[in-house]
């Protein structure tokens, strides 16, 4: 089977060489040169075949995922898109340009090594092309899943000024599921224990990446977590049909298997100060990632009626909870007829997805911008209104309406016009005087944000921290205090899975500088994939190996 | 020898439907002050309940529990030597605690246990701690012995009558103030409806007056807002701000509509969960063979 797949490989490849050609014709010794030598070759067997040197070929249109039908997916839970098949991911693998000096690097936060692993998913190398994800990315099905990649690798993709960028995430989650559901995930080399422990408090997407990087340089690292399961954010906000949670459970255990301890159950702050985990405890260093886990609320009369929720409860009721599944899982959540959701960004595209799913007549959504200027993921908008999302734009709540039981029965809400541009560039949206509006709804979840959680910073009170009640850190994820880092949520404000693991792999060499002192500030942390992986079952070793 | 997480060292029946449990997890314990509490799991599909703390002794910790929906079931059928799932603690704000002078404390319910720390706690200050409890019978009543231990005065009230006052914690209050007891701080703990009936009583003859609020929670560390109550127009976390509150402030109509929010849902998971019932139609069993 690979080799037949492995002719079309050759044949297709001149075009690469001669885009790149064109773009970057000296090669500059960065990790891409290593693969001038496959190139070269390739060049020269199929110019001849190819004839006309000035018109590449059209390139094939971007592979299309197959998903679940919208009428079928409402009500269920599962997951929505099936994925990648291997022949799929192989066609996609092979539109990749290959260019000399990939855009798409720098437009990840981890700088995942895209064309490398891309190139091994064109041989059918599967896990190792995972392998190669991993040695920047410690959660690949997870970024696969939930990054915006349209905003970072794929917008700056070569690709994407003519036709369809290259399905990066598509072919992110595509090798780390094949290597996942394989049954076996391989562990990369350690480093020798250090004798260096480091705390780190929350599960999310910035622990695990730091605890990753660490486990990995030979620190022992433990992760506080206040829930009883790990994975933060993963866990209590994204739901199951964007991202199953037994991937996140796969992720955290592949970590365990690395030497991460965890402890559930831990709310610092509460059971121990960030001193005790210094004094007590015997950590060399803190890490702070608690996230952005204050819910904001718009302070309009009515909101404290039974059945308006914070997103943050209704996603942690129905994803950490299992409220879905009720009553098997204990924790009920309203199932409201008619559902209205506050906000426009993915989260409440999640809430608005999540109570269609648990059986709502009507879900409504309502926002004050309007719909390009919606910060959630194109990706997702398209999901939500496929299944049936009542968009009710340009429009914010102004109060709820309740009964004499105290419940929600009512939303009034008034009419915005889009205005002058504001700081962040987008037209204001200005109120419209006296245009209200109101309609039935028996439930509303506020899903406008989140502030920081002030628990850290009410029982530690040397750390800086600006207005926003947001960590104030240096490059290196150094927070005011000594030997106390902090990334992602609660430094960044609500932002996204992957820039937190950004800022978190920061912090992670930070730690590793201040710690071990002689390790220049500016290395990639991470693993290299070990030789052997690369040899195994192989004829010819992969062309970007050290030489 | 396995080392148990969050074992029940003890249990004990102290009433019908009050169970004192006694959980080791020394980090709760070492922690825990008066007027926090934990929340528990007991087991991964369950609920997460807050507790409150009633004593701590050594590495242990007291709750008492009464078995009112699915979740408290399932605990209450955990026995000595078993492990909850989950157990997190302690949360939200310690009682304040100074020498006020003359103070009077209110339990019913799980309060009645609940209130034995802050009691304690009051006493040490130095204050003159007089302590009423309430249950609806005599043999419902529990924990006299311990809270007369750090009180100065305890007054019983029950329900029918059949022991000290016929009525509740309000009513005896109320005869101590026409009395002419003077009071400089009053706190309490138990049924919402109790707390309210008690503040309106000290509010007229301002009583500075705490009450430990019992909202339904989730996370229980100000993540989710589920816990939030309207005082003094703000809009407050029990888990992270309380759950002390100034009871003259409170807006008890909103806190009580909003207890009633997953009625229907109790019922349901209660009355559709086979293995508890069959644990329970056991354990009435047992007490009749008894």
């Amino acid at each position: 089977m690979s080799d037949k797949k492995k002719a079309p490989t050759k044949a297709k490849k001149p075009a690469k060489p001669k885009a790149e050609e064109k773009k970057a014709p000296a090669k500059t010794p960065t990790k891409a040169s290593v693969k001038t030598p496959t190139k070269t070759p390739a060049k020269k067997e199929t110019k001849p075949p190819t004839g006309e040197k000035k018109k590449p070929p059209p390139r094939p249109p971007r592979v299309k995922m197959s998903e679940q039908p919208p009428e079928v997916r409402v009500k269920n839970f599962d997951e929505v898109p099936y994925g990648l098949t291997p022949e799929q991911a192989i066609e996609e693998a092979k539109r990749c340009l290959q260019c000399g000096k990939p855009k798409c690097v720098p437009g990840c936060p981890v700088e995942v090594q895209i064309p490398e692993f891309i190139a091994l998913i064109a041989e059918g190398k599967f896990t190792e092309a995972a392998c190669k994800i991993k040695e920047t990315n410690v959660l690949p099905a997870v970024c696969g899943r939930v990054c915006p990649q349209e905003t970072q690798c794929e917008e700056v993709c070569i690709l994407g000024r003519r036709h369809d960028p290259i399905a990066v995430g598509w072919l992110e989650k595509f090798c780390a599921d094949y290597e996942r559901l394989g049954g076996h995930i391989k562990l990369p080399k350690k480093e020798k224990a250090n004798g260096k422990s480091v705390a780190i408090i929350g599960s999310g997407p910035a622990g695990l990446t730091v605890a990753g990087d660490l486990a990995l340089l030979g620190y022992s690292a433990t992760i506080f977590e206040a829930f009883h399961k790990g994975g933060g954010v993963l866990v209590y906000g994204i739901p199951e049909f964007r991202l199953p949670k037994e991937i996140v459970d796969k992720e955290i255990n592949y970590l365990e298997r690395l030497g991460v301890k965890i402890k559930y159950n831990h709310v610092i702050g509460m059971c121990k100060e960030i001193d005790e985990l210094f004094t007590k405890d015997g950590f060399d260093a803190v890490f702070i990632a608690v996230g952005a886990g204050l819910p904001r609320f718009m302070n309009m009369p009515g909101e404290n009626l039974n059945g308006v929720y914070s997103a943050n409860e209704y996603l942690t009721r129905s994803n950490l909870m299992k409220a879905y599944l009720f009553p098997d899982y204990n924790t009920p959540v309203i199932r409201g007829r008619s559902v209205t959701v506050v906000g426009g960004g993915n989260v409440a595209m999640d809430c608005a997805r999540t109570a269609m799913r648990l059986g709502s007549a009507k879900v409504t959504l309502v926002y004050r911008r309007a719909r390009e200027q919606m910060p959630a993921r194109n990706e997702e908008i398209h999901h939500a209104e496929e299944e049936g999302i009542i968009f009710n734009l340009l429009s914010n709540p102004v109060e709820i309406i309740g009964d004499e039981e105290g419940r929600a029965t009512k939303i009034k809400c008034q009419r915005y016009e889009l205005g002058e541009p504001d700081d962040s560039g987008r037209r204001r949206p200005v109120p419209v005087k006296d245009d209200y509006f109101e309609y039935d709804t028996d439930m509303v979840i506020i899903a406008i944000g989140n502030s920081s959680n002030p628990l850290i910073a009410a029982t530690t009170p040397d750390i800086e921290i600006n207005k926003w009640g947001n960590i104030v850190v240096d490059g290196l994820g150094r927070t005011s205090k000594k030997f106390v880092y902090a990334a992602g949520d609660i430094v960044t404000g609500a932002a996204t899975v992957i820039s937190a693991m950004g800022g978190a792999r920061q912090a992670a060499t930070g730690i590793h500088y201040d710690l071990m002192g002689e390790i220049e500030p500016d290395i990639p942390t991470a693993c290299e994939m070990p030789d052997e992986w690369l040899d195994e079952e192989k004829d010819e070793p992969l062309p970007k190996s050290k030489s | 020898m396995v080392i148990k997480m969050y074992e029940i060292v003890d249990k004990y029946e102290e009433a019908p439907n009050v169970h004192r449990l006694v959980i080791r997890e020394p980090m709760t314990a070492e922690k825990a002050q008066p007027g926090q509490f934990v929340i528990l799991m007991p087991d991964e599909k369950g609920e997460r309940v807050p507790m409150s703390i009633a004593d701590v002794k050594k590495d242990t910790f007291t709750i008492f529990l009464l078995e009112l929906g699915i979740s408290t079931a399932k605990i209450a059928t955990l026995n000595k030597g078993d492990e909850l799932y989950c157990v997190v603690g302690p949360l939200g704000m310690p009682s304040k605690i100074e020498n006020f002078g003359r103070v009077v404390v209110g339990g019913g319910c799980y309060g009645v246990g609940a209130i034995y720390p802050i009691a304690k706690a009051l006493k040490e200050a130095g204050n003159h701690v007089t302590t009423i409890i309430e249950a609806r019978n005599k043999y419902l009543l529990y924990f006299e012995e311990e809270l007369a231990s750090v009180s100065d005065e305890v007054h019983v009230a029950t329900s029918d009558g059949s022991i000290g006052t016929k009525g509740h914690v309000q009513d005896v209050l109320v005869n101590l103030i026409r009395e002419g007891q003077r009071y400089d701080h009053a706190k309490f703990i138990g049924c919402t409806y109790m707390m309210y009936n008690c503040s309106n009583i000290t509010s007229p003859y301002k009583i500075p007056t705490m009450v430990s609020l019992n909202t339904i929670m989730l996370d229980g560390t100000g993540m989710c807002g589920c816990c939030r109550v309207s005082v003094d127009g703000k809009t407050k976390f029990a888990c992270v701000d309380g759950p002390e509150f100034d009871g003259h402030l409170v807006d008890w109509d909103e806190l009580m509509m909003r207890k009633k929010s997953y009625q229907m849902e109790e019922m349901i998971s209660y009355q559709t969960a086979p293995h508890v019932c069959k644990a329970l139609v056991e354990t009435i069993l047992g007490d009749n063979i008894e």
